[in-house]
């Protein structure tokens, strides 16, 4: 790969694969842009005209957008802690060598292959609907009253549906960082008089440092964008209580049919999207580089 | 402080039987060598003094006190690992001062001990630097270091310089020498390299499957082997034994001579054979002599200098009366 030549020709060789991403990336985000500054709306087809900012003059004084942003950010960070702790907690008890470790293992990862509509309907219909779900059973028989979690805490029922999808990657990443851990460590630190805690905190926690960051950076990409598990339980109900941004653009441009407020609320959304990925690099990305 | 006792200490790994029932005693102030073949116990020996491993049957007394069922930490023991066990995301400076933070020694005391243990083992320049930017014997130091600020009763090496080349071993064998000259604190040191147990060793404990084969000082073993197993392990090049008629002359079941016991000659001596390859190493030259009829293997013969004999040669060899080792038909020596 030194030459001129060579070096020429594997350029002239990837650009195929290039184009083909720059593509897929470039005219979606160039409709969404030139769709942003249009009046287009379902309802009134054939009838576009320029509208300068007003779509984003729209969009940012509805009074559900602080609503959003504010439900977007707790949704994200509350499954974020949600994961990350309690997969570091789970990582450290599926590294202990138990009876049917293998087994125990795949039960952990399943949730992650459920899909979001099917185990967010599951969790509403099976586990927390207030007449016939599991944790109604429970209540009534410890003698409380049910709770109807989608209209008393619906954003905290969504966190936990979101977490409970996400929690076995989380797992699975830490647990294999966990077990890259040199045991001479460990041992060296136990020689030194660390105790159980100690460990933990001075040992474990930072060799998992890099593994907490790869789960938070991924986790929070996809995370920004949860929709289905709003959209078959709570419809960004009650109100505007599980409305998140994702869920906004999707009221905006398929329930209103108005494609140029929606747009621009996609381009909001990228907008913020960047901004968080900018303090989460700041905050944690020096970890990628040790 | 130091003094380490172990009493019919066994230890089994599921159905397997690593060590049969094994006493030894670590006197205070000693430097104590396990040598032996891989997977001869001597790490797991190691590990159940440290505390890291539990014994199956037996009792470790540490200072005069059962120390069977202390935890590691309790133990006042340091070890080095093999593989440094350095922590990588701590400076050097906390890496040493780690078990002195564990013990909750006070901030001043703690940039006291780091400051002299760093002096003493030249760590000053790197103080501030993390384990992955420093070569291989500066870890080792490094390592050395975090076992020395604990003062502890004794210290337990495991291999610690098998990562290293061979030059640096060279020294740091050194270093770790003086160091015990100069702290004379126990030390118990796990190597499979003879040499390494030859120069460090105040004591030698020669291990062959879990069971201590003979225990003496460097040149006790040397002088004297008690049986075929340490004969051939100790000493290097290893030693010469062969069997029947030659070694029926001598009333054993096999006699052994040392390669430096054996005098060259290109004219007479007692047993002839052919020069196969000849290693000149300037100081001293070692022959590979073959067809002898002592022994299937060749025979191998230590000559003093530069000494003009090649390939293809027909020797003379010699052996110094002395200097013969014999050994019955168990392996065992016939004083």
């Amino acid at each position: 790969m030194a030459t001129q030549h060579s070096r020429t020709a594997a350029r002239f060789m990837i650009s195929p694969a290039v184009i083909v991403l720059l593509g897929w990336m470039l005219i979606p985000l160039g409709m969404t842009i030139y769709f942003s500054f249009l009046f287009y709306n379902l309802l009134q087809p054939g009838q576009e005209s320029f509208a300068g900012w007003m779509n984003y003059r729209f969009f940012l004084t509805d009074p559900s957008f602080l609503d959003a942003i504010q439900n977007t950010l707790l949704l994200v960070g509350g499954v974020l802690v949600i994961t990350s702790v309690g997969g570091i907690l789970l990582a450290l008890l599926l590294d202990q060598p138990i009876w049917g470790q293998g087994i125990v293992r795949i039960l952990v990862i399943a949730p992650f292959f459920v899909m979001p509509t099917v185990s967010a309907l599951v969790w509403k219909n099976m586990f927390m609907n207030p007449v016939n779900g599991l944790f109604a059973f429970f209540a009534k028989n410890l003698g409380f009253q049910p709770i109807d979690f989608f209209a008393h805490v619906p954003l905290a029922s969504i966190i936990g549906i979101v977490s409970w999808q996400w929690l076995p990657f989380a797992t699975l990443i830490l647990l294999t960082a966990v077990q890259s851990l040199d045991s001479e460590q460990l041992e060296a630190a136990e020689m030194d008089g660390a105790g159980a805690l100690n460990r933990f905190f001075y040992i474990i926690l930072p060799h998992l440092a890099r593994a907490i960051t790869v789960v938070i950076l991924i986790q929070t990409i996809f995370l920004l964008s949860i929709f289905a598990e709003i959209l078959v339980t709570t419809n960004g109900g009650p109100g505007t209580a599980t409305t998140n941004l994702t869920f906004l653009v999707y009221i905006q441009s398929l329930l209103q049919f108005d494609v140029g407020g929606g747009s621009a609320g996609g381009v909001i959304a990228i907008i913020l999207a960047n901004i968080v990925a900018i303090f989460l690099m700041r905050m944690i990305g020096k970890n990628l580089d040790i | 402080m130091g003094r380490i006792t172990l009493n019919q200490v066994t230890k089994s790994f599921g159905d397997v039987n690593v060590i049969p029932p094994l006493d030894l005693e670590i006197d205070e102030g000693e430097f104590v060598v396990f040598v032996g073949p891989s997977g001869c116990g001597k790490s797991t020996l190691l590990r159940l003094i440290a505390g890291l491993e539990d014994v199956t049957s037996g009792r470790i007394d540490i200072d005069g006190q059962d120390a069977t069922a202390l935890p590691p930490a309790k133990r006042q023991l340091a070890m080095v690992f093999q593989s440094y066990a350095l922590y990588p995301h701590m400076s050097v400076r906390k890496n040493i001062a780690f078990p002195l933070k564990m013990a909750k020694m006070d901030k001043a005391e703690i940039d006291r001990r780091v400051g002299n243990a760093a002096k003493v083992l030249n760590l000053s320049d790197y103080i501030d630097r993390r384990p992955g930017q420093l070569s291989g014997g500066q870890r080792q130091r490094v390592a050395i270091g975090r076992a020395i600020v604990r003062e502890p009763a004794a210290f337990l090496f495991d291999e610690p310089l098998s990562n290293l080349d061979a030059a640096l071993r060279v020294g740091m064998r050194l270093e770790i020498s003086e160091l015990h000259n100069r702290l004379k604190t126990t030390m118990v040191y796990v190597t499979h390299d003879q040499v390494e147990a030859m120069t460090m060793a105040d004591k030698i404990v020669v291990l062959n499957a879990g069971v201590i084969e003979q225990v003496g000082s460097p040149l006790e073993l040397y002088r004297s082997p008690r049986n075929t197993f340490v004969a051939g392990f100790i000493g290097s090049p290893k030693m010469n034994l062969f069997g029947e008629a030659e070694a029926a002359k001598h009333n054993a079941a096999t006699m052994g001579v040392r390669p430096e016991h054996i005098q060259v000659s290109a004219e007479s001596g007692d047993w002839k054979g052919t020069v196969g390859v000849a290693e000149h190493l300037g100081s001293d030259t070692f022959f590979h002599v073959h067809d002898t009829g002592l022994a299937d293997d060749p025979i191998t013969v230590r000559a003093g200098g530069e000494v003009s004999l090649h390939n293809g040669d027909t020797v003379y060899l010699t052996p110094e009366a002395d200097k013969v080792h014999r050994f019955d038909a168990d392996g065992a020596r016939i004083a």
